[in-house]
């Protein structure tokens, strides 16, 4: 039911993200204006898919010439551009990973570990590029070649860029590319290196970000705070032997002994002992790290709604279910026992494509039911800058942040519920799997 | 895939998968060995703690139990002794009065036959007393009268008379 919400939300969101980039060009009157030109606007991805229906209603009524100019012609440096609020990129910028830890407006350097072939290692903190610590997290400052482009490292493509450290005026976003200007002069930038093989608009670029990220940060965290919370509890359970729970104990010890009873002892049977520090991780880390991005102005980092946190997830479920599977699990999947022949030339191919897909579902299910909860509850946001129309309509404005706050309220009780939902979900589902995989047989079926 | 370009979170990036990978088997390893099984077995202890304690109770509570059931019987039996204890004291007690009492009369009837033979005796011998004295007086009234006759049959028969009211049978 709630997965089904999720999803129509989530189809809402995309639509108003993508309709508002028709309709809702408004003037940013804030400080950001000098000359972040395209950055807040204009993404290359709403241009590929969007160009023919936007050109055609959107320069009619509301373009002015220097925002004409961007799809006209090529950008320029230095063009007197105003940035426009975009609530689809608005939410994309914030559940993506980024370099800075922005704590509300507030942005916090994170180390840099990137790596270029060509080029080899740097190391460094992010606030080389002078980014600002209220602000969107653009570097004023190039360093050794990279950039810091919307809290996002990126390395800088052309020859011929000054060494150093020069003085950055600004970023454009156009057409799927971006630049970055110095002086009066472009330079193109890379995408990050990312392992969808191009399918998603990734693909291996000329540098690898190893670096320290939000999300990297925000793991790091959460993960010692559980440490800190189990190990407690494993010291009190030794030195308060005999004696009731206390504190941290009875605080954990009703979701421990959860999964314990409810997930890992009915689907392993005697043999849980050996997986539960695997189920346990699972459902605490997955946990943890859920709850911690729905706390409001903290990071809101979007850990568990990045596929390369879940692939890492579904992948180790994957081998740790494959690795323990016994004689009568593969027997079961290549060739099935007691069925005519001609029936297991169905099966097989079937059974053996379900080992890749069991954990390729945990992975989509989590990341997709934690994005769609983050970005609904920035697109509720979002719907009072929209309607608000930027401080330019106030009675819009403010009838649009009662009604969205009591929406964003809504979604976010909902979001915390979920938060369990998909921790249980991902963890009962892999217990189920590896169980499947170390079932004793006693009869054949 | 259209809107997906700037859709960051749908391309895994090699850092994250890196950190991502190191940062949960650490977890996984390290808090699994050193916090995690440590907890299951010590809860798995608690429960059979709690389990034995459990059932040491319950047997405790099926001792107690028997004990009071024995108690009971031992307590009835004793109540039972007392009451043939008290029954045979009450015999011994009637009986032991039945004797004293034949006992007493016993007694009582041989002093009053002693004491009638006594009486007998007492009497018998008081009455050879008289006979003896009346004998004596007799005797001495003869002697008297023997020796006074001469003067006269009316004095004699006053004197007589004066001798007899001399004899006062007292």
């Amino acid at each position: 039911m709630i997965r089904f919400l999720q999803i129509f939300f989530f189809s809402l969101v995309l639509s108003i993200s993508l309709g508002a980039q028709g309709h809702n060009h408004n003037h940013q009157g804030d400080g950001h204006n000098h000359d972040h030109s395209g950055h807040n606007h204009d993404h290359g991805a709403h241009d590929g898919h969007n160009h023919g229906s936007h050109d055609g209603h959107h320069h009619g009524e509301k373009s002015h010439s220097a925002h004409g100019g961007d799809h006209s012609h090529a950008p320029t440096c230095g063009g007197d551009h105003h940035g426009e609020f975009d609530p689809g990129e608005t939410a994309f910028h914030h559940i993506a990973d980024a370099n800075v830890y922005s704590i509300g407006p507030l942005q916090i350097p994170l180390p840099c570990i990137l790596y270029a072939p060509k080029k080899g290692w740097d190391v460094f903190m992010s606030n080389k590029f002078k980014f600002k610590t209220i602000g969107h997290g653009d570097g004023s400052k190039a360093y050794n070649g990279y950039v810091l482009d919307g809290g996002s490292i990126r390395r800088v493509k052309d020859a011929g860029f000054p060494e150093g450290e020069p003085v950055i005026n600004g970023f454009i976003h156009h057409d799927k590319k971006s630049y970055v200007c110095v002086g009066n002069k472009m330079y193109e930038t890379e995408a990050k290196s990312t392992a969808d093989g191009g399918l998603f608009g990734g693909g291996i670029t000329s540098f690898y970000d190893f670096s320290i990220t939000k999300n990297v940060a925000s793991m790091i965290l959460v993960v010692l705070f559980l440490s800190w919370l189990f190990l407690g509890m494993a010291k009190q359970y030794k030195i308060r032997e005999g004696m009731a729970p206390k504190g941290k104990q009875s605080f954990m010890e009703t979701m421990f002994v959860f999964i314990q009873d409810e997930v890992a002892i009915p689907f392993l049977g005697n043999k849980y002992m050996k997986f539960l520090p695997f189920l346990m991780a699972l459902f605490f880390f997955i946990l943890g790290l859920n709850l911690f991005g729905q706390v409001p102005f903290f990071g809101g980092s979007n850990v568990t709604g990045n596929l390369g946190v879940t692939m890492v997830l579904g992948i180790l479920a994957f081998i740790v279910t494959n690795m323990n599977g016994n004689k009568h699990y593969w027997e079961h999947i290549l060739w099935m026992p007691g069925a005519p022949a001609w029936v297991k030339t169905i099966l097989t191919p079937v059974e053996v494509l379900g080992i890749f897909i069991k954990p390729l579902t945990l992975m989509l299910r989590l990341f997709a039911n934690m994005t769609a909860g983050h970005m609904v509850v920035i697109i509720f946001v979002s719907l009072i800058f929209i309607f608000g129309e930027l401080g330019e309509n106030l009675v819009g404005g403010y009838g649009t942040a009662v009604a969205s706050t009591l929406l964003t309220l809504f979604m976010m009780s909902i979001e915390l519920l979920v938060a369990f939902i998909q921790a249980f979900a991902f963890t009962i589902l892999t217990a189920s799997y590896i169980g499947a995989a170390v079932e004793e047989h006693d009869d054949h079926h | 895939m259209f809107f997906l370009a700037d859709f960051d979170v749908i391309r895994p990036d090699f850092g994250l998968l890196f950190w991502t990978s190191i940062i949960f088997i650490l977890f996984w390893l390290l808090i699994g060995k050193f916090a995690f099984k440590p907890i299951a077995e010590a809860l798995k202890k608690r429960e059979n703690d709690i389990q034995s304690a459990l059932d040491e109770a319950k047997n405790a509570k099926l001792e107690m139990a028997n004990l009071k059931s024995e108690n009971e019987a031992l307590l009835a039996q004793a109540r039972e002794e007392r009451a043939a204890i008290i029954k045979e004291a009450k015999e011994a007690k009637n009986a032991m009065i039945n004797e004293a009492r034949e006992k007493a009369k016993e007694e009582a009837s041989r002093i009053t036959s002693s004491a009638m033979l006594e009486i007998e005796n007492q009497k018998k011998a008081a009455i050879t007393e008289v006979k003896n004295q009346v004998g004596g007086m007799a005797v001495e009234i003869a002697e008297k009268i023997l020796k006074r006759e001469l003067s006269g049959g009316d004095a004699q028969s006053s004197y007589v008379s004066s001798l007899v009211d001399e004899i006062n049978l007292n």
